[in-house]
């Protein structure tokens, strides 16, 4: 006899102007069951789930938790109904400790005390009963990533949640962290849970779930039990054709050394600490430093960048000592791709020709003195955005007017083609370049930075894209807890060992 | 030094430190509960004037005392509510809203003082609180109910702050509303509310001028309270105790500047200590600058949906 | 309720805004002039006329919007940087008393030197110290991340406590009989008037110019491209190579030096003293002045004659029917707000739930 589904959604449509990013979804979730959410970053994953715990409302459908349904734009209707969110980037307030975050809501405003103790009770048992551990007095600001992901799990599960969602669990763990999570997962289904868990992954979706529904450009496409189907499948329903691999173009004649990092370490804050990391880039060649984000890249990103200084080390940049200062590393020839496109890359407020010189204005090609060479600029950054192929808005709208894809090919085009008279860049530093994109996207991404490789460049990529990694990683190094492994050839690597660098273990330098 | 040690052995200096404080704690709760919201309130400043003519202007129309009392802090609510309108509803620049309220109700309470009373050379009376000699405490006696208030609200704040799901769910709204909103809650009413009590303080604190310290409205009474207010909640790193010790502090320093001019040496001009307190705080902001530690999400606007 | 982005600002929104905030501000406007018991329609007349009505209403409104453009000027270059320099009014004293400093008649006989010398020096000397009284809180701010808000703002009440040890001490002017004022400006040092018998001066060229030039500065320069970079987004630009505090230095001498100028321009043209009450809040009138004209430079010429049309129309209306003057300074609050609003309506669309 088939039950009731726990969930039911109904011709959820849901648009962004003209943007149809929901388009007559129908889904329906059992008990007990896992469901996979798969597609590509804007195929309206989120989007659903967001609509689903009430901080979207859809313009058309309806929602009915055990055949209830379920007010829409409502989250505390959805918490009511037993629907829990985890969500990708935490909702977690640093300053006040787990119990404050998980407590938060569940009692009403107008008590007149707070009864902490039950709570903290409450939570503890909980906590026990699914197997995870927590510190009920620490605050936020001190977990690590892994820590802060079980509160947000526990936040649902304190408040009895039967039906729970997880958008991109994995995306900041190891993967050890990401086997007790699963571990946890299938705790919570043993208990009689139901979960939507949101992925691009295909290895997880094919691992962990029960059935898989794949989006893309807002159409529910396919739907399938996981056990009928595999990775080539899954791919093919995700992007809509036929996949290749494409194959690996490795690194034809390494020149000598652009960049040499010698024995850095930085101190401080959120960006995570670098510790004696030592890499030598060489032109011609590509590497691929792979780890979970958090571990010290973004430190060694800020320093190749420009935006901060080691503490202690000596990075050379061809013979000289490299200044924290992003005009002279411009002057000097490096290239630069910031993680983070929309809040760094560009400033969005100004035009789009504005954005592509920016980093130039202060040289003789685009200046005359104060005053900036109008013309020669915007016809330099109508090349840019000709060869590159930047949409939207052309060369006088506000840079955020661009989408993610297209600002992304900004920021390339203006690290990548020199201005009339200089030279190539001869270093680039591409921090996270692919993440948000898609596969179109993504793929003209990487062979730009092959290309640039090609024609001479030392490229450094940082990527936690362990598949990025491996196809264009000519050398590849892992980064953990500030700690750099030595920069191996590809062919001394395998995924496993990846991994197990990734944690930590293993420890080669 | 030895007329220094008398001065602050004299019950009469301690008087005046509580009473030059009074107004100070009651504007600090104020900004401090906007803030934990995450919102400035630029507004105290006008608030503050409106609250002292209103409620001076309810006694003088015949009510008693502490209707005056209730109508500043109804006025300070209401002020409060187009700023919540302006900084949550509509998600404006908190500082250009709030200094657009400081301007705005300074000139309506100017304005409507001007016509209710168009040739006056003398500014009316009304009778203000008296003492409380009932009390039969030192110093405390000397000083008029609404100290007391104030003096109360210190540990209220801090017990509904600390130890309640409102004042919970306020210092989420400030330092990560996404949160709060996934929590079930909503930012736009919590906030609201923050902003409203806290300018009905605001309120309150401008009527101790009028309905205690004296007893009439003057020009340019506030004189910077106000502002003075904003900085001591950064010293205070937005605790109520802090904001307490920081008001008391502050009224020390203003209250002996203005004793040592009478005792002082003539060659030093009287603008000079007058100036203390002004250049106190900002003393005090720069002191405390390293180590503040922000409600997180404070002047960051919240745009719900938008992510 | 809440916001959701327009797709696309419509055309009809950007003009309806300016309307709409125009409309509002007329009505309560002419609530609290019924409510004094005045007649609104001849009240509103009056006010007009007084501000425009005549040649001789247009240089008492023009004269009056000589300091709000520089105060203006000084809040835009600020505010585009993201520096919320609320210290124009101390800044402005302190220029006014550094020109007195310079320029005035100590004893009977002022600084010796030619006009041509004393003059630039004059104005160099209030910009200075306008500048300098500014650069402490954009420090304080870089540095330490104190909230320049506040500290100006703190600013400018010891300043005019200064402004005021002064007039009472070594820039007495000893003719005066009691009333706080400085030693008088030099004679030849004072500004020429453009009208004859109206009291607008050449400080309006002066004005002009510097709005002319902020404009072409903000257009054209590197320098114009690093402030707006800077106050848009602060991290980006910084990426983009922006050098931050080498920028909101300067931003902050600019801006504290217009306001300085704002001062000198006022003793020179207008009053030949300095007084405590030769502002009447032109330091804050001119962050309205520049909200209301979006930050642009030129805009700030238009917003300034509109707010000085205001305050000179009330005051010749109150002298007429009474409503008190401070109407004026509810017209110009409400304007801020409703403006504010309105532009945030044209990119914005109002949705109820």
């Amino acid at each position: 006899m088939v039950d009731a589904p726990v969930l039911r959604l109904s011709g959820i449509t849901k648009r962004f102007g003209a943007l149809v990013a929901n388009d007559n979804i129908c889904l329906a979730l059992q008990r007990g069951e896992v469901l996979a959410l798969l597609g590509e970053n804007g195929a309206g994953k989120s989007t659903l789930v967001s609509i689903l715990f009430g901080h979207y409302i859809a313009d058309e459908g309806t929602i009915e938790v055990n055949a209830r349904p379920l007010p829409a734009g409502n989250p505390r209707a959805a918490l009511d109904a037993g629907i829990g969110m985890v969500h990708q980037h935490f909702t977690l307030a640093d300053n006040l400790s787990v119990l404050d975050n998980v407590v938060m809501g569940t009692e009403p405003l107008w008590r007149l005390r707070s009864q902490r103790a039950q709570a903290r009770t409450h939570l503890i048992e909980v906590a026990q009963r699914f197997g995870l551990s927590v510190q009920p007095e620490a605050l936020i600001g001190g977990l690590s990533v892994g820590e802060r992901q079980r509160v947000e799990i526990l936040k649902a599960l304190y408040r009895g949640a039967r039906i729970l969602i997880l958008d991109e669990p994995t995306a900041v763990l190891t993967p050890q962290e990401s086997e007790a999570l699963f571990r946890t997962l299938s705790q919570m289904v043993q208990e009689g849970l139901s979960i939507i868990f949101i992925s691009h992954k295909l290895t997880e979706v094919l691992r962990l779930s029960h059935r898989v529904a794949v989006l893309r450009q807002g159409k529910l496409v396919a739907q399938a039990k996981t056990a009928d189907t595999n990775q080539a499948q899954l791919a093919q329903w995700m992007v809509g054709h036929a996949v290749d691999a494409a194959p690996r173009r490795p690194a034809q004649s390494v020149g000598p050394t652009v960049c040499d990092i010698d024995s850095v370490s930085t101190t401080g804050g959120l960006r995570g600490r670098l510790n004696r990391v030592s890499l030598a880039l060489r032109a011609g060649e590509i590497v691929a430093i792979a780890g979970v984000s958090g571990n010290g890249q973004a430190a060694l990103a800020q320093l190749l960048c420009g935006m901060q200084a080691a503490a202690s080390g000596v990075i050379t940049l061809q013979g000289e000592p490299m200044r924290a200062s992003p005009a002279w590393l411009v002057s000097r020839g490096v290239a630069r791709i910031p993680e983070d496109r929309h809040t760094v890359g560009v400033v969005g407020d100004l035009p789009v020709w504005e954005n592509v010189v920016s980093e130039r204005l202060r040289s003789t090609v685009f200046s005359r003195g104060p005053w900036v060479r109008r013309a020669a600029a915007r016809q330099h950054a109508q090349r840019v955005v000709d060869t590159f192929d930047v949409r939207g808005g052309g060369l006088l709208g506000p840079a955020r007017s661009l989408s993610g894809g297209n600002m992304q090919k900004l920021i390339l085009g203006r690290a990548l083609l020199p201005p009339p008279g200089e030279a190539a860049p001869l270093l680039i530093v591409a921090h996270q370049p692919t993440w948000g994109l898609d596969i179109g996207a993504v793929a003209y991404v990487q062979a730009q930075l092959v290309a640039a490789r090609d024609a001479g460049a030392a490229v450094l990529l940082l990527s936690d894209d362990l598949d990025e990694v491996m196809a264009l990683g000519d050398r590849i190094a892992v980064m953990h807890e500030g700690r750099l492994t030595e920069a191996r050839p590809h062919g001394q690597w395998s995924r496993e060992s990846i991994g197990l660098a990734m944690a930590g273990a293993a420890h080669a330098s | 030094m030895s007329d220094l040690l008398d001065l602050l052995g004299s019950s009469a200096y301690w008087v005046a430190v509580l009473r030059i404080a009074t107004p100070l704690i009651l504007g600090t709760l104020g900004v401090l509960w906007c803030e934990r919201a995450g919102v400035l309130n630029l507004g105290i400043e006008g608030i503050m004037v409106a609250g002292a003519f209103t409620g001076w202007l309810a006694v003088y129309q015949g009510l008693p005392l502490w209707a005056g009392v209730a109508v500043a802090a109804l006025t300070g609510a209401t002020l409060g509510l187009l700023h919540a309108l302006l900084t949550v509803g509509l998600a404006l620049s908190q500082h250009v809203a709030g200094l657009g309220i400081t301007l705005l109700a300074t000139a309506l309470s100017y304005f409507s003082y001007r016509v209710s009373f168009p040739k006056v050379n003398t500014p009316p009376t009304i009778t203000p609180f008296a003492p409380m000699d009932w009390l039969g405490l030192p110093v405390l006696s000397a000083q008029t109910p609404l100290t007391l208030l104030a003096l109360a609200l210190v540990p209220v704040s801090a017990w509904i702050l600390y130890r309640t799901p409102a004042g919970l769910a306020v210092r989420m709204v400030g330092e990560n509303p996404q949160a709060a909103e996934g929590q079930g809650l909503s930012v736009a009413a919590v906030r609201t509310s923050a902003i409203v009590g806290g300018s009905a303080l605001m309120g309150v604190a401008g009527s101790f001028l009028t309905l205690s310290a004296f007893n009439a409205f003057f020009f340019n009474m506030i004189n910077g309270r106000g502002w003075i207010c904003v900085a001591l909640v950064v010293f205070a790193s937005w605790r109520p105790g802090k904001a307490l010790i920081g008001a008391l502090l502050f009224a020390f320093f203003d209250a002996l500047q203005l004793r040592v001019q009478q005792m002082g040496d003539a060659g030093i001009p009287y603008q000079l200590y007058l100036m203390l307190p002004y250049a106190l705080s900002i003393l005090a902001l720069v002191l405390v600058a390293r180590r503040a530690t922000y409600p997180q999400a404070l002047m960051k606007p919240y745009r719900k949906g938008e992510r | 309720m809440h916001l959701e982005k327009r797709s696309s600002t419509s055309a009809t929104a950007f003009l309806l805004a300016p309307l709409l905030a125009v409309l509002v501000t007329l009505v309560i406007s002419s609530l609290l002039v019924a409510w004094a018991g005045a007649p609104v329609g001849r009240t509103w007349g009056l006010l007009l006329q007084g501000a425009f009505g005549s040649v001789f209403a247009w240089s008492e409104t023009l004269t009056r919007a000589i300091p709000l453009m520089l105060t203006g000027l000084a809040a835009t270059v600020a505010f585009k940087a993201r520096l919320f320099n609320i210290g124009a009014e101390g800044q402005l004293y302190a220029g006014a008393l550094a020109a007195v400093a310079v320029g005035g008649l100590h004893g009977t006989e002022g600084l010796p030197g030619p006009v041509w010398v004393l003059f630039p020096l004059m104005m160099l000397a209030s910009a200075v110290a306008g500048a300098l009284l500014l650069l402490g809180p954009a420090l304080m701010k870089a540095r330490l991340g104190v909230d320049e808000v506040v500290t100006t703002l703190l600013l400018n009440f010891i300043v005019l406590l200064m402004v005021s040890a002064m007039l009472d001490g070594p820039m007495k002017d000893p003719t005066a009989m009691g009333w706080p004022q400085s030693v008088a400006l030099q004679g030849e040092l004072e500004l020429t008037r453009l009208i004859e018998r109206t009291r607008v001066h050449s400080g309006l060229i002066w004005a002009l110019t510097l709005a002319l030039g902020l404009w072409l500065v903000f257009k054209y320069t590197v320098f114009g491209f690093n402030v707006q970079a800077l106050g848009s987004n602060a991290r980006a630009a910084a990426f983009a190579g922006v050098p931050v505090t080498r920028t909101v230095t300067l931003v902050a001498l600019l801006s504290g030096a217009l306001a300085g100028l704002a001062g000198a321009i006022e003793v020179a043209g207008r009053t030949s003293y300095v007084t405590l009450d030769m502002s009447p809040g032109y330091g804050y009138s001119g962050i309205v002045v520049a909200m209301l004209a979006g930050l642009h430079p030129l805009g700030v010429v238009a917003a300034s004659v509109f707010i000085a049309g205001v305050l000179v129309g009330a005051d010749s209306m109150s002298r007429a029917i009474g409503v008190p003057t401070y109407l004026a300074d509810v017209i110009v609050a409400v304007s801020l707000l409703c403006v504010l609003v309105a532009t945030l309506l044209t990119q914005y669309r109002l949705r109820w739930r």
